[in-house]
C-alpha cells in the first residue's frame, strides 16, 4: 500500500508534526520504501496465531487507591514552560 | 603501580577494601580520563563535582566498614534515565534543559549500593538509531577508530565509548533493538540486556514500552555480574517489572560448562555474511566446545520477519509515548496562534529527522483502517518468532550469534545515511531477543583486519542470565581480547 502525499498530510497532522512542502516528495519516498520493505510480513500464515501483546507472563497486581505520592504540584511544574498559579499555561482554547 | 582506570570494577573493590586505593584517587583518576578523552564526545553534561563529594563519603564508609556492594565506583549514565536535579535530555532538543524531580529505579538501586556518577552519556535521540548520529549533542567518536573516525554505535554510543576509553569504570545503557549489545560489540566492551522485566523502567524516558530494557555495559563480563546485581529487582512502580528472585549473579562466573548445550541458528547465517564475521562466529563455539559444551544446530525460522516486525511495533509504541512532548508539561515551547499550533510548532522545531520519521511511521501504523494490516499482523508474527526460540530452547540451553553483521562504520557513511533500512539492517541479529524478551549479552571476540572489534552474543532463556553469565565468562578467558 503506497501512500500519497495527501496521506503523508494528515498522517503528519494526526502526529502533530508539520511536513514542509519542500520535503513532501522525500518524506513521502522514504515512507513507501519503509512500508514496502515491513509488508514482507504479509508472506507469513498467522491464521489462528494470537497477537503477542506482551512477554510479561505475571499476573498484574493491585494497589490500594491511596494517594502515595501527593502535594508536590511545585515539582510537577518545575519544567513546565510556562505556569501561573499552580497550573500550566497553554493558549485560550474555548471561545 | 598500573594506572588506576585500567582495573576493572571487580580489582577497584578489591584494592578498595584492603584501601590499597580511597575512591577519591579512583574517582579523580575517571575524571582525569574524561578530560583527555573529551574529544569522542561521551558525556552530555559532567557530574564530577557531585561525584568527587560522593567518593569522600564513601571513603569514610569504607574506614568504618559500613561499605555497600559497588562503594565509591564511578559510572557513567546514559541520558535516558533521570536523574534527580541532573539535566536529563534523551538527547533530543525538545527536552534539552528538562531537569528531573525524580530519580529513575535503576539508578536509585546503583546509588543506594554506593556508586556515584561522573555525569550523563551521550546516545541517539531517544534512542532512536544505531550509531549515535542522531543525537543533538553530535556522534561518539568510536575510541577504536584510526584515521577515519568511526561511529560507536547506538543508541548507547556514549556508554559503549565511554567505557572502551576507561572515562568510567562502568555505565548504564538501554536496549529496545540492540542499543547495547551493538555499541558494545563496536567499542570491544561487555553489555547485557538482561530478561524484559528484569529492571524497572521506571524513570528510564520511554521509546517502545514493550521492548525497552535497562542494563550495564562494562570492561567484561564479571563487571557486568556487579552492575546487574545491583541495577535488577522488582519494583512496584512498574508493573511490567517482574517479581522472579534476582540471584546472584556473581555466582555463574567461573562456574563450568561441561554438557550445556549451545545452539547455532542456521537462519543467522545467510549466503553473505561477512567472512570475518563467520571467521570468529566459528571460533567461539570452538572455544565453548574446548570449555566442555557441545554445539547443536537450531533454527529460527521466523528470523527474517524480526525486523520489518520491530519497525512496526517500535514505531508504534513510539508515536504513542513520544505524545507526552507537546509543548505543555516540558521544556521548550515553540509559540503558535492557537494550541493546536503550538503542538505542531513544538514537536516539528523539537525533535530531529529520524524521530520524526519514527512517529510518522508509528501513527501511520495505528491509524484507522492500517491498524490490522500491519500492527495486529506484527503483533502476530512476534508470537511466531517468540514460538521459534521456545522451540529452539527444547534442544539447547543458550544460543551463540554475532552481535551485528558488520564492523564500525565511518561517521556520516553515504551508504547509512540514504536509506534508513541500511542502518535497521546492522540490527538483524539483535532485534529478535527484544521481541522475545530474553536475556542476551554481546562480548568482544577479536579484531577485524581493520583493526576494529567484533563482537558475539550470547541469548538465554527467559530469567537465565546465570547461564550467560557462566557461558560469556568461559567465552572471555578463551577469547583473551586485549582491552583498550
Amino acid at each position: 500500500m503506497a501512500v500519497d502525499n495527501d496521506t503523508v498530510k494528515k498522517i503528519a497532522s494526526l502526529a502533530k508534526l508539520r511536513v514542509e512542502s519542500d520535503k513532501l516528495e522525500e518524506t513521502k519516498q522514504e515512507f513507501n520504501k519503509i512500508l514496502a520493505w515491513v509488508e514482507e510480513l504479509g508472506e507469513v500464515n498467522t491464521d489462528n496465531v494470537e497477537p503477542l501483546v506482551s512477554v510479561n507472563n505475571e499476573a498484574l497486581t493491585l494497589r490500594k487507591d491511596e494517594v502515595t505520592l501527593g502535594h508536590i504540584s511545585k515539582e510537577v511544574l518545575a519544567n513546565a514552560p510556562a505556569e501561573e498559579f499552580g497550573y500550566f499555561v497553554v493558549p485560550k482554547v474555548v471561545e | 603501580m598500573t594506572n588506576l582506570t585500567d582495573l576493572t570494577i571487580n580489582e577497584s573493590l578489591i584494592k578498595l577494601k584492603n584501601k590499597e586505593i580511597s575512591p577519591v584517587e579512583l574517582t579523580k583518576a575517571y575524571i582525569e580520563k574524561m578530560a583527555d578523552n573529551a574529544k569522542y564526545n561521551a558525556y552530555v553534561t559532567e557530574t564530577t563535582d557531585m561525584a568527587l563529594r560522593q567518593a569522600e563519603e564513601s571513603q569514610k564508609k569504607y574506614m568504618n566498614g559500613t561499605n555497600r556492594a559497588l562503594e565509591g565506583i564511578p559510572l557513567g549514565i546514559k541520558d535516558l534515565f533521570c536523574t534527580k536535579g541532573v539535566r536529563t535530555t534523551a538527547c533530543s532538543h525538545i527536552i534539552d534543559n528538562f531537569v528531573p524531580q525524580y530519580e529513575s529505579t535503576v539508578t536509585q538501586n546503583l546509588l543506594n549500593s554506593g556508586a556515584l556518577f561522573l555525569g550523563k552519556l551521550n546516545m541517539d535521540e531517544f534512542a532512536m538509531g544505531g550509531s549515535n548520529e542522531t543525537s543533538c549533542f553530535g556522534t561518539v567518536v568510536n575510541p577504536w577508530s584510526k584515521d577515519i573516525k568511526l561511529v560507536a554505535g547506538g543508541s548507547s554510543g556514549g556508554s559503549a565509548a565511554a567505557v572502551a576509553a576507561k572515562m568510567c569504570a562502568g555505565a548504564t545503557g538501554t536496549d529496545t533493538g540492540g542499543s547495547i549489545r551493538e555499541p558494545a560489540a563496536f567499542c570491544g566492551v561487555t553489555g547485557i540486556k538482561p530478561t524484559y522485566g528484569r529492571c524497572s523502567r521506571y524513570g528510564i524516558m520511554a521509546f517502545a514500552s514493550s521492548l525497552d530494557q535497562a542494563g550495564p555495559i562494562c570492561k567484561d563480563v564479571t563487571d557486568c555480574a556487579l552492575l546487574l546485581n545491583s541495577m535488577a529487582g522488582y519494583d512496584e512502580k512498574d508493573s511490567t517489572s517482574s517479581k522472579i528472585d534476582v540471584p546472584d549473579f556473581n555466582s555463574f562466573i567461573g562456574k563450568d560448562i561441561k554438557g550445556i548445550k549451545v545452539g547455532i541458528p542456521q537462519e543467522y547465517r545467510p549466503d553473505g555474511l561477512n567472512a570475518e564475521v563467520g571467521f570468529y562466529w566459528d571460533k567461539a563455539a570452538e572455544i565453548l566446545k574446548n570449555a566442555g559444551a557441545e554445539i547443536v544446530n537450531i533454527s529460527l525460522p521466523h528470523t527474517k520477519y524480526a525486523l520489518p516486525t520491530y519497525y512496526v511495533i517500535a514505531p508504534a509504541e513510539a508515536s504513542s509515548n513520544l505524545a507526552r512532548y507537546d509543548g505543555v508539561r516540558y521544556c521548550n515551547r515553540v509559540d503558535g496562534n492557537g494550541l493546536e499550533e503550538l503542538y505542531i510548532n513544538t514537536r516539528t522545531a523539537g525533535f530531529g529527522k529520524e524521530v520524526k520519521r519514527r512517529i510518522l511511521i508509528g501513527t501511520y501504523v495505528l491509524s484507522a483502517g492500517y491498524y490490522d494490516a500491519y500492527y495486529l499482523k506484527a503483533q502476530k508474527v512476534r508470537r511466531l518468532i517468540k514460538n521459534d526460540f521456545d522451540e529452539a530452547f527444547k534442544k539447547c540451553d543458550i544460543i551463540l550469534t554475532p552481535t551485528s553483521p558488520i564492523e564500525p562504520f565511518a561517521i556520516g557513511d553515504q551508504k547509512m545515511l540514504e536509506n534508513p533500512i541500511n542502518m535497521y539492517l546492522n540490527d538483524v541479529f539483535t532485534v529478535s531477543v527484544n521481541l522475545a524478551g530474553l536475556p542476551a549479552m554481546s562480548l568482544p571476540i577479536g579484531l577485524s583486519k581493520n583493526g576494529y572489534p567484533f563482537g558475539m552474543q550470547l541469548i538465554g532463556k527467559p530469567f537465565d542470565e546465570g547461564t550467560i553469565f557462566k557461558t560469556a565468562y568461559q567465552l572471555e578467558r578463551g577469547a583473551n581480547f586485549k582491552r583498550m
